[in-house]
């Protein structure tokens, strides 16, 4: 067989670049696995010597309870801002009345904006309802700015389904409750499992509502307790890069065994993809 | 009531939740913020005596607000076109019917799937200048481009664009996949007849179908870009020497670390004002091409 020459350069720039898009794993990889010392003599490219355990077992120690708190966090809040996306999606979908367009524009518009525009009102807010501080204000903060992103892939979902369906169950005298509860939500089981895997992966990576929600340890999400890593007096890099790894492990699991949900998430996330 | 006001009216009920919600927690908010904004208000009591534009006049004189602001336009101006550029180019080799496409798109994609906050604590390892990527460059003679990386004042904010565009190019990769595989085959076979090489078929025939996509990429990244806070928080806390400084950053520190409510408040208006310039012709250029189709 003839090797074409454009067909190699191809390979060598396709390696190349996830060479480079890998490296902070192996980084990742090689750095977590060294002791203290191992870390201060070597360079971060050496792998070490033994497969030492005891960054994670200190990782584990010092971020086990945020991990704790963002899966807290995180499953509550998918839950509910998919359910609220799912009966919004439903409605601005099949049942379109006048204003429902810009109505829609007015909701996504929450999506964009920067979360420092609101935040001020929003620690007030809190702390007037006593929920400042905990776990439950950062799902209340979650449900409310997933809706935008809820809606968005709901009704594209539900768009995608023919109204045929729902102009039959009118005729089978089903109301508009009927129809969403006995024809769209038996078949909305792909469009929940898109929304949640998004709601999931976003909530769990989020960092500015976290760390200014949340103001001690005991309450703070795995993000936060990362970040807090990084604090000490001595650089302990071993400590961090098992920390992040942990950290990852559960948006990595989700998207390495159901990727293809996650990007239609993300492509849609962008209105037109 | 006749049965269709009975569901116009269901229909209502089931978006008044998310209405009143987005209504207070957004727009709601967004006017508290203004409000607070034109306000005395520093330290841990709120005092709303109104002060006018005093504080945006005040803002716009100090200088960590001004670089801060030149900084966020930098590095939006190379955070954009690198992630928009690398992309195209991911998408480009894995549009050559390639072996291991899959395994390939999912490395290059996987950062997506990351917090800002873990990128941002890898990466700051990486560019430690003792033991990172400086000892790689050794090995592979090219000391030349040594540096102190986010140590370094004058590197610091290009080392931060290399993090934020590893972790976003695999998105803009994604977008642009997804557009080319949705070109008819047949568009593509009928240059080909013609006998259009692969680079004219790209030059002539895909990339110009491909500027709708490239302009959402635009918005995407450039939203991100502007409101830009944990991987820089994380990475450099806005340093060395102002370096990395964004108002994003700013505004956190200036509300949550300085009790500087009214100005913090200022941030957050100048950022969202910032973001509407992108965002609001953009919504409405999505809702437009929506109703045409």
């Amino acid at each position: 067989m003839r090797v074409r020459p454009w067909r190699v350069l191809l390979y060598i720039c396709l390696c190349g670049l996830a060479l480079f898009y890998l490296m902070p794993v192996y980084v990742v990889f090689s750095t977590s696995f060294k002791t203290m010392q191992e870390v201060s003599q070597t360079s971060v490219w050496q792998l070490p010597a033994t497969l030492n355990w005891a960054s994670y077992k200190e990782a584990l120690a010092k971020l086990g309870q945020g991990l704790i708190n963002s899966t807290r966090l995180a499953v509550p809040a998918t839950i509910l801002s998919a359910f609220l996306g799912s009966m919004n999606g439903y409605v601005l979908s099949k049942w379109k009345f006048r204003g429902a367009d810009t109505l829609f524009a007015l909701l996504l518009f929450g999506m964009f904006i920067p979360y420092q525009s609101i935040l001020i009102p929003m620690v007030r807010f809190l702390q007037s309802i006593h929920l400042y501080g905990s776990i439950g204000g950062l799902v209340v903060v979650h449900v409310v700015y997933g809706i935008p992103m809820t809606t968005l892939l709901f009704r594209n979902y539900y768009t995608s389904i023919p109204t045929e369906l729902v102009e039959a169950g009118k005729i089978d005298g089903c109301s508009l409750l009927g129809i969403y509860r006995h024809i769209m939500l038996p078949i909305s089981a792909p469009g929940f499992v898109v929304v949640m895997i998004w709601q999931f992966t976003s909530i769990w990576n989020e960092f500015l509502f976290a760390v200014t929600v949340t103001n001690n340890p005991a309450s703070q999400p795995a993000t936060v307790s990362l970040q807090g890593l990084a604090g000490g007096l001595v650089a302990q890099w071993h400590v961090q890069m098992a920390g992040a790894l942990l950290t990852a492990l559960p948006t990595l699991l989700v998207y390495i065994l159901l990727g293809n949900y996650f990007v239609q998430g993300l492509l849609a996330g962008s209105l037109k993809g | 009531m006749t049965s269709r006001q009975k569901e116009r009216l269901t229909s209502f009920l089931l978006l008044l939740p998310s209405i009143i919600l987005i209504g207070v927690f957004v727009y709601g908010f967004i006017g508290w913020t203004v409000y607070v904004s034109m306000s005395k208000w520093r330290g841990m009591v709120p005092d709303y005596t109104f002060v006018g534009l005093r504080n945006y006049a005040t803002l716009f004189s100090l200088h960590r607000f001004r670089v801060g602001v030149k900084n966020n336009i930098i590095f939006t101006a190379l955070f954009i076109p690198s992630s928009i550029l690398l992309g195209f180019f991911l998408a480009f080799l894995l549009d050559q019917k390639v072996k291991f496409e899959g395994f390939f798109r999912n490395v290059f994609l996987f950062p997506m799937a990351l917090s800002f906050v873990i990128t941002g604590t890898i990466w700051a390892w990486i560019f430690n200048p003792q033991a990172g990527l400086n000892v790689l460059l050794k090995k592979m003679g090219l000391e030349f481009l040594q540096s102190g990386w986010i140590t370094d004042p004058r590197v610091a904010l290009y080392s931060v664009v290399i993090a934020a565009t590893w972790q976003m190019s695999g998105f803009t990769m994604a977008m642009y996949l997804a557009g080319i595989r949705g070109i008819p085959l047949e568009l593509r076979e009928a240059a080909r007849v013609d006998g259009a090489t692969e680079w004219q078929l790209y030059q002539k025939v895909i990339i110009p179908l491909l500027h709708p996509i490239t302009v959402s990429a635009v918005v995407v990244l450039g939203h991100i870009s502007l409101k830009i806070f944990d991987l820089i928080f994380v990475m450099t806390g806005g340093g060395p020497a102002m370096a990395t400084d964004v108002p994003g950053v700013y505004m956190f520190m200036a509300t949550f670390r300085q009790d500087l409510f009214n100005r913090g408040a200022a941030i957050g208006t100048i950022m969202l004002l910032m973001v509407a310039v992108v965002i609001v012709p953009y919504l409405i250029y999505s809702m437009r091409t929506e109703v045409e189709r």
